[in-house]
């Protein structure tokens, strides 16, 4: 440093400390305190004190380039749009089959399959406990058979399926594998992804099924076996999109998920496997809520704590190991049932945050999606939505473009030492699990999702069309069109496959997995087994319900 | 169909096994409204067959998970159960968040079981008073246990605690070596203790913590039992010191282990209660207590409606001023009403 | 005298979106309401026997799956089966329009849709239990 030229961030920090007096005498603010969707305060003005501690080689790099901030790819949208991947399913597999086929004319780039609340908790259609919920929020599958219907006339080598299923992944998984090996595909060639996330549904979504222990072994059969015979497809998808939906702040989001990434690469190295050999195969799902510059920043750190901690701590040496990939949805706790029309807004600009935030796919929520099954018109202006995103606002054209904003560097770093705490709070009860059963997640989410109801109901937070701009208009959710045949049909395809198939080969392979669920070895070779002799998935699921016993969760507010 | 709206009527339901009765007696006590004194006066000579279980220990150690398995060993021995399970009142809003019942999914749809969350409610008879009505109705209506959960924090829920036959204080293994009763000052009034939660690390350093204080002589029931102005009471001899060592008891409730043996050492009190006499003991203190209690407040009501409010107000300013002391106006108080 | 008013609240069918029944559930405690709170996937049975048990004011239910045509008719049965059919029930959650008279047929007494302030609960519950007390 000379001794003639002072520092140029003194003369900023004079500039500003006078700027900032002058500024609070003299001009009123419309508010007392600004903060954001998170409830984290936003001051003034972000200048270059804010990031003075920025090492751009360090912290920022090149795209495609550790420590990945600016983009997991060197080209990001330049060489190839995001994916737009529009989560699609409803009643039966005969319906959603015509939806996915309308959506693939239409310009989607992938499918992405909802699955029916039976479904997502292991139950046949016609279980009782299934009793009124058929089709109501995605498509059901009881059985391989169903699975096949779902993807009739769609070339499933070819196109890339997510599928958000949980606690059951394994088993529709299985399913799909079969019906696509049934097209004639080798399973090597399938590209696509399955949630698989067990530790978010102890933490926020609550679809669990079994302890934490067996669940986390069929996560970590899952990650072993896709390493082995699919190495396109994402055996995981560490979903902070629920955490967040839950109710949480966008860094507990943050913080929450990278800290269950962090618990299923343990597992899988417990399992002897090679941290290069799956931790590729590890993708990530957030949510894009409305407050855009705090969701950009979001984005942007998950990568740059992601690199450092697969580099440093876990010591992976192929780069895409470091690669934090990401798909990303719009807030559906964000839609409004008042003036529905203005979710189409609040859509684009949770769009616009992914887009800049880096992601590489998107699902845009119809307005309609908090209420109803969305027609067929909100889906198509979601997807508008982002087909103009890509093509006109030009956002997609150069890379990273708000990189060097003091604000979203310094919120960049703010969520990156924020989550660091929330690491080493989870640290401290020994780890994700302990932490789960002390109920620590489930409380933090509760304290935010409490906060963020409360500021809204004393209109500390406004929200248009909720509690400030309100029209006279009644609310009108739309109801339910559901093809009312479906459930008959799908009942009467459920009995004839009871019926029809060859029941000593379902109960010998029902057997078989229950062996295998009682010893070490892994579940899927005999899941995929039970799934091609039609075993339907209630039965597949009762053997694991029966071996590993089902969990009931800790209450916390 | 029953009369539930008179005192009788809702004693006779009870009797028959009403359940909507019983839940409703129960709300009348916690209210102490009107129908409260007639329907414990009815009550009262048909209870003392049960045998009453204190659950206490720090929030979060699993307590309500346990209860849930002893529930199911009792049932298992053709026992019926009630509970009650105490939470808090919030003191801001008066409120309170009953969460006990969501661990205690197991004991669903089974009619020889009845739930009750209670609140602490911070009323004037005093919590630990309700309490013991609340689960007098339970033996009263015939449940052969009777299980009450508290949150060991607070000299309430430790009277409260105390108040039963047998009193488990339940431990989990923490993130240091610090048996949390000791904290909470509840070491003395245990019968019995569940480290529950041993699956996890650091349970062999709770028992063994335990056991070493047990070793100096820490705990023992007695002392809880002598201190406060007692009414007199006859009381058979007092059973040798050593006839009774409160046994430490590893569980894991999630898993229903060491439920069994914890259930066993439960009966096995019970016995040693009954043969040395000392079940008749705490049940005399007991009552010597309940009595003194309630006459204190009865005779605090009769002063209270027998003089002017205006007039206990001005002594209290004369109080608060230190024109007179509070037992002297306390005696001139007593002393209008006597006269 | 030291009533308080208890109100049941309950998740049932599958769903297990917890959110608005928790902060529902929070803002009536701090409403100075007596809240027993039975968490997710209770069968009607189950909500029931807690309801006659608890001798509750109210029955709150939460149903976001868009199952409640399906599931509040086996709730109302199972309450009227414990003798409770004067108990009042409650529902919040995504209800279509069309649904709501059937829903107060059924004996729904208040249907909260998405974005009800929680005030309007508690004041809602209020006036609900002021004549018949
Ligand atoms: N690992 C383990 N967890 C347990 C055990 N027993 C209970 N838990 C868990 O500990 C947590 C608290 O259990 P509760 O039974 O609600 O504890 P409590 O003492 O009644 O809690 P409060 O009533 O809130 O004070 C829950 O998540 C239980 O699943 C055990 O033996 N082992
Ligand atoms: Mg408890």
């Amino acid at each position: 440093m000379s001794l003639f030229a002072a520092d140029p961030l003194d003369q900023i920090r004079r500039e500003r400390a006078r700027w900032e007096e002058e500024t609070r005498r003299q001009r009123p603010e419309r508010q007392q305190a600004f903060i954001t969707t998170s409830s984290t305060p936003v001051r003034r003005l972000y200048t270059p004190l804010d990031v003075a501690d920025l090492d751009y080689g360090r912290d920022l790099g090149l795209p495609g380039e550790y420590p990945y901030t600016r983009g997991v790819h060197h080209t990001m949208y330049r060489g190839k749009l995001w994916t737009m991947r529009m989560f699609a399913g409803f009643g039966s597999a005969e319906e959603t089959n015509q939806r996915y086929k309308y959506l693939l004319a239409e310009g989607n780039m992938g499918l992405s399959v909802a699955f029916d609340m039976p479904t997502l908790y292991g139950y046949d259609s016609d279980a009782p406990e299934a009793l009124g919920e058929f089709g109501k929020c995605g498509v059901a599958i009881s059985s391989l058979a169903d699975m096949e219907i779902l993807f009739d006339g769609i070339p499933m080598g070819e196109v890339s399926t997510s599928m958000t299923i949980n606690s059951p992944a394994a088993i529709l998984w299985a399913m799909y594998i079969a019906a696509a090996e049934k097209q004639g595909y080798p399973r090597g060639q399938l590209r696509g992804t399955i949630q698989n996330d067990i530790l978010k549904e102890y933490i926020a979504q609550k679809e669990f099924l079994f302890p934490p222990a067996p669940s986390m072994r069929l996560v970590a059969d899952t990650i072993e076996f896709g390493s082995q015979e699919l190495p396109q497809w994402n055996t995981i998808s560490i979903s902070g999109y629920h955490i967040r939906e839950a109710g949480s702040t966008a860094v507990q989001e943050l913080a929450f998920t990278l800290a269950d990434g962090f618990a299923y690469v343990e597992a899988a190295l417990e399992r002897g496997l090679a941290i290069d050999d799956f931790a590729p195969r590890l993708s990530f799902f957030f949510n894009a809520h409305n407050d855009l510059f705090e969701e950009i920043a979001k984005f942007r750190a998950a990568r740059r704590i992601w690199a450092k901690a697969m580099r440093e701590h876990y010591g992976a040496q192929d780069p895409r190991s470091w690669l934090l990939r990401t798909h990303a949805q719009t807030a559906g706790v964000s839609l409004t049932a008042q003036q529905p029309d203005n979710n189409i807004v609040r859509v684009a600009i949770q769009a616009l945050a992914a887009v800049l935030g880096g992601t590489q796919s998107l699902h845009t929520n119809s307005m309609d999606e908090a209420l109803a099954l969305p027609s067929e018109k909100a889906v198509t202006i979601a997807l508008r939505t982002q087909q103009i995103l890509a093509h006109e606002s030009g956002v997609a054209n150069t890379i990273d473009p708000l990189a060097g904003s003091y604000y979203v560097e310094q919120l960049t770093e703010q969520m990156e030492a924020e989550a660091n705490a929330y690491f080493r709070r989870i640290a401290a009860f020994g780890g994700v699990l302990p932490a789960i059963e002390a109920g620590f997640f489930q409380r933090e989410i509760a304290e935010a999702a409490y906060r963020y109801q409360m500021e809204i109901d004393t209109g500390a937070r406004t929200i248009v069309g909720v509690n400030d701009f309100v029209a006279a208009e009644p609310i009108a959710i739309p109801i339910l069109q559901m093809d009312p045949a479906g459930y008959d049909r799908q009942i009467a395809r459920l009995q004839r496959l009871r019926a029809g198939r060859d029941n000593v080969a379902v109960q010998k392979a029902l057997a078989a997995l229950a062996d295998c669920a009682r010893g070490p070895d892994n579940l899927m070779p005999p899941i995929l087994d039970a799934v091609k002799a039609y075993a339907t998935l209630g039965e597949i699921t009762d053997v694991f319900r029966h071996v590993f016993g089902i969990y009931h969760e800790p209450v916390h507010f | 169909m029953p009369d539930l709206s008179t005192a009788s009527g809702l004693v006779a339901a009870l009797n028959e096994g009403n359940r909507r009765a019983l839940a409703r007696v129960i709300s009348h006590i916690e209210n102490n409204d009107a129908l409260a004194q007639p329907l414990l006066a009815a009550l009262y000579p048909q209870a003392g067959a049960a045998h009453l279980i204190g659950v206490t220990g720090a929030p979060g150690t699993g307590k309500s998970t346990l209860v849930n398995g002893m529930a199911l060993a009792f049932r298992q021995q053709g026992l019926t159960v009630g509970i009650v399970a105490v939470d808090p009142t919030s003191p801001f809003s008066g409120g309170a968040l009953l969460g006990d019942r969501v661990r205690m999914r197991d004991l669903a749809g089974d009619p020889g079981i009845f739930i009750r969350s209670m609140a602490t409610r911070g009323s004037l008879g005093g919590l630990a008073q309700t309490t013991a009505d609340v689960v007098m109705t339970l033996d009263a209506a015939g449940f052969a246990r009777v299980i009450i959960e508290t949150v060991g924090v607070g000299q309430s829920e430790v009277e409260i605690a105390s108040t039963a036959h047998t009193t488990i204080v339940v431990e989990a293994p923490g993130l240091g070596d610090e048996v949390q009763a000791i904290k909470a000052g509840i070491l003395e009034i245990a019968d019995i203790f569940a480290v529950n939660k041993a699956d996890r690390e650091g349970a062999d350093r709770t028992v063994m913590a335990l056991q070493m204080m047990l070793a100096l002589g820490g705990t023992g029931h007695q002392q809880i039992l002598h201190h406060g102005r007692m009414l007199p009471v006859d009381l058979p001899p007092a059973p040798p010191a050593d006839g009774w060592t409160p046994p430490i008891h590893k569980t894991v409730a999630t898993q229903n282990q060491g439920i069994a043996a914890l259930v066993e050492a439960i009966e096995a009190h019970r016995g040693y209660l009954q043969h040395s006499g000392l079940r008749q003991t705490r049940d005399r203190l007991r009552a010597a207590t309940e009595l003194r209690m309630i006459l204190r407040d009865l005779l605090l009501q009769r002063t209270l409606a027998a003089i002017p409010a205006a007039d206990i107000a001005a002594l209290v300013h004369a109080v608060a001023a230190r024109e007179i002391d509070p037992y002297s106006a306390a005696q001139r108080l007593v002393a209008r009403t006597t006269s | 005298m030291d009533r308080k008013i208890r109100i049941l609240v309950a998740k049932p069918g599958l769903d297990g979106h917890d959110r608005g029944a928790k902060v529902v559930a929070r803002a009536l405690r701090d409403a100075g309401f007596e809240v027993i709170y039975t968490g997710i996937r209770q069968t009607p049975d189950m909500i029931a026997e807690a309801a006659l048990q608890e001798d509750v004011d109210v029955v709150g239910l939460s149903i976001l799956s868009g199952a409640h045509m399906a599931l509040v008719p086996k709730v109302r049965e199972a309450l009227t089966t414990a003798g409770l059919e004067d108990v009042p029930l409650l529902l919040g959650g995504i209800v279509p329009d069309e649904d709501i008279p059937v829903l107060h047929q059924m004996g729904v007494r208040g249907v909260f849709g998405p974005g009800t302030p929680t005030g309007v609960i508690v004041d809602f519950i209020h006036n609900e239990l002021r004549e018949p007390l």
